[in-house]
């Protein structure tokens, strides 16, 4: 089946809020092999200038991609999971992601294109908090293999 | 923890040496339960070999984790990362040897840019394939 066309510019729902946790965090940090003591010390953190521990800069994703997945399987909008393999990824970052903030994600397809055999989907996914202020925005692209 | 750098200290060209970071998969299945992203390809050699791949493969975004902590390493505390953005251009295959697969990141700093930013080029390989491309990262320093 192919991806419908008619998805991008789609904004899909905001997901639930998000309460990003100093257990998460260090859960996080301990999965992909970082000691800083800023993602799990609050006195380094403070010392670094943050009100509390902060996350890794890759963390965001783990947000982004609570509330992607439910637009990426989205029925009609056709795409093969087991066919995708992640293309590319960015942030852009209004400061870290910090233990304490609530924060929501809504994503929006901006692009489906061919490339040979393949479909690339982008999505931009803004992260902000519950009180409405901007703090990462990720734009992922996924790339379905084609048979 | 090393000195802090200084925006001011940072000179366009330099290079940044290369780090090597381990990845097992026992580093794999700990980054499917911290990300959320049981992804089978990332666990399951029966089923990664079924659609195609050589083994178990490294999550895009473990890889893109190791390069981001180079640069936050590098950066020091009070670096802030305000861009960070790469391409997966080949996979980190991981055997089950106990001995798993090794990523090299290396860096050089691209530009010195306004509000005391600097962007940092970076290079990851795993093996001979390099598997990260048009990977950068834009750091604030004091």
């Amino acid at each position: 089946m192919a991806i419908n066309r008619d998805y991008i510019g789609r904004t899909f729902a905001a997901s639930e809020p998000y309460e990003v946790s100093r257990v998460k965090i260090a859960e996080f940090a301990t999965a992909i092999g970082d000691p800083n003591p800023v993602y799990r010390d609050k006195a380094a953190a403070r010392e670094a200038g943050h009100r509390d521990v902060i996350a890794p800069p890759t963390f965001a994703i783990v947000i982004t991609m609570a509330a992607s997945g439910a637009a990426m399987a989205d029925p009609g909008l056709g795409l093969n999971y087991a066919m995708v393999v992640h293309g590319e990824q960015r942030f852009d970052y209004a400061r870290p992601l910090t233990a304490g903030d609530v924060v929501t994600a809504q994503p929006t397809i901006t692009e489906i294109r061919d490339a040979g055999r393949n479909v690339m989907l982008t999505t931009s996914t803004e992260i902000r908090t519950t009180a409405g202020e901007l703090v990462c925005t990720a734009v992922s692209t996924l790339v379905e293999r084609g048979g | 923890m090393s000195e802090q750098v200084t925006y001011d200290g940072v000179a366009v060209g330099a290079e940044l040496p290369a780090v090597s970071y381990p990845v097992t998969r026992l580093s794999l299945v700990k980054y499917c339960g911290a990300s959320g992203d049981f992804n089978v390809i990332h666990w399951n050699e029966r089923i990664a070999r079924a659609v195609g791949l050589p083994d178990v493969i490294a999550h895009g975004m473990f890889t893109m984790a190791q390069a981001g902590r180079f640069v936050t390493d590098w950066a020091g505390p009070l670096g802030m990362v305000t861009e960070f953005g790469v391409r997966f251009s080949a996979m980190v295959v991981v055997p089950d040897d106990d001995i798993g697969a090794t990523i090299e990141v290396s860096g050089q700093i691209e530009d010195k840019l306004d509000g005391n930013r600097v962007a940092i080029a970076l290079t990851a390989r795993s093996g001979e394939a390099k598997v990260l491309t048009r990977a950068r990262a834009v750091v604030a320093l004091p």
